[in-house]
């Protein structure tokens, strides 16, 4: 098989691999990497991608790349007429826009985001109990960020505009968990935000990859 | 009619003023004063909602965030000036790599340090020497990482000069400069020899001293 996708079905960078490349009807192998066992720091898995996270995709003998933003843009560019338009490359506006979103998810959402469900599914595993200070901190960004996603969702059913795109895909993981946390009221409390939230988690290609997202699940 | 760059005195929209440079795109600069806190006033979050540097208004097409406005410029020209996303797929999907790296571990610790020690006084807040430590700590991780890959290709994502370098000139300039740490980057060799290569491409001086 030529796409092989090395990670963790539990994962959110994994996820938002597969979520794309289910998007795209294409076949891949995923290859689990056991965390829990250090196998991402082992040097077979290190001559993959020396900083030692998951995942990593190889195409054949073309190439091994890892970040997984670097890898659904690289999918979404290889197999731009294949499955779901991701990227819009046919317009040249709405394709800039998709990649201010892409870059928002990324500088903006995600580092919000991603401290809060840190406290309620990893620290946990660690026999600690969530860091109130950390996600009280968080939480503020994200109130912040979320104000103008809703504002923005008021004016357009996605991100991008009235089109699904790899700017919604990249939130799907994380959401995913955040949405079992406490904090889930601030996505519930944002009526353009909830609306767009309950779109693109009832895709086919995230509702597949999301029966694998059991962590913290008893 | 040229694209209007907002905050040329910051590093984020220095990396977007050296990619207009290397494509051979006209720009005009406005100043943004992030001190007095411009950047939160409702003329400018009009533009930019979420109140960061830069922004472009490039005819009815407003963008943000620097990596999004690099990407579009380089697709866009990609016939003109200097080619920045390789020849092929799968040159253009080490350059998406590379700037992910960039993104994601490189630019956090950095930027870190240049509000710790930069910012903290003008901003009103007592530098965090602990916070100082560890975002040097790792900084210097990244770096070693670096060090691996361009010990073994000329420039990040290949033989070729692309966003993936360029997006880490700004922050690093600071960090040699007026961050004191020029050792960082001179106690790496091909850390070393890359840095005194892309630090010297015409472009990097037009743009490095705006304000």
């Amino acid at each position: 098989m030529a796409l092989k996708l090395y990670g963790a079905p539990v994962s959110t960078c994994t996820t938002r691999v597969t979520i794309s490349l289910h998007e795209k009807d294409l076949d891949f192998e995923l290859i689990p990497v056991d965390l829990f066992v250090g196998e991402h720091k082992h040097p077979h898995f290190l001559s993959k991608n020396p900083f030692g996270l998951i995942p990593v995709l190889e195409d054949g003998d073309d190439i091994t790349l890892f970040e997984s933003r670097a890898i659904t843009a690289y999918v979404a560019e290889k197999f731009k007429e294949t499955g779901t338009d991701l990227i819009r490359h046919k317009d040249i506006k709405e394709a800039a826009l998709v990649k201010v979103w892409i870059e928002i998810e990324s500088q903006q959402y995600q580092p919000a985001i991603s401290p809060i469900v840190y406290q309620y599914f990893v620290a946990p595993i660690q026999g600690k109990s969530p860091d109130q200070a950390i996600v009280d901190a968080n939480v503020e960004k994200l109130r912040k960020v979320l104000d103008v996603y809703e504002a923005k969702l008021s004016q357009s059913k996605y991100l991008a505009g009235d089109f699904y795109s790899l700017a919604d895909l990249h939130h799907l993981p994380y959401t995913y968990y955040f949405m079992k946390t406490p904090c889930a009221s601030l996505v519930n409390e944002r009526p353009h935000v909830k609306a767009w939230w309950d779109d693109i988690s009832s895709r086919p290609a995230f509702k597949k990859v999301a029966e694998g997202m059991i962590f913290g699940d008893k | 009619m040229v694209v209007k760059v907002y905050g040329p005195a910051y590093g984020s929209t220095k990396r977007v003023l050296v990619c207009l440079v290397e494509k051979g795109i006209d720009f005009e600069t406005v100043p943004v004063d992030l001190i007095k806190g411009e950047h939160k006033q409702p003329d400018y979050l009009a533009l930019q909602p979420f109140g960061a540097v830069p922004v472009i208004q490039d005819g009815d097409c407003t963008l943000y965030e620097s990596r999004a406005i690099i990407r579009y410029y380089a697709e866009k020209y990609k016939d003109q000036g200097t080619d920045l996303l390789g020849k092929t797929i799968e040159e253009r999907g080490l350059v998406e790599q590379w700037v992910e790296v960039e993104a994601h571990n490189y630019h956090p610790p950095i930027y870190t340090l240049t509000l710790q020690i930069l910012f903290a006084s003008k901003m009103g807040f007592t530098a965090d020497e602990n916070l100082i430590k560890e975002s040097e700590g790792k900084l210097g991780k990244v770096m070693d990482l670096y060090e691996e890959r361009l010990s073994k290709s000329k420039y990040l994502a290949g033989d070729f000069f692309s966003p993936a370098d360029l997006s880490n000139l700004p922050f690093t300039q600071r960090l040699v400069s007026e961050m004191g740490k020029e050792y960082m980057i001179r106690q790496r060799k091909h850390v070393s020899a890359w840095w005194d290569d892309i630090s010297t491409r015409p472009s990097w001086l037009k743009v490095k001293d705006l304000l």
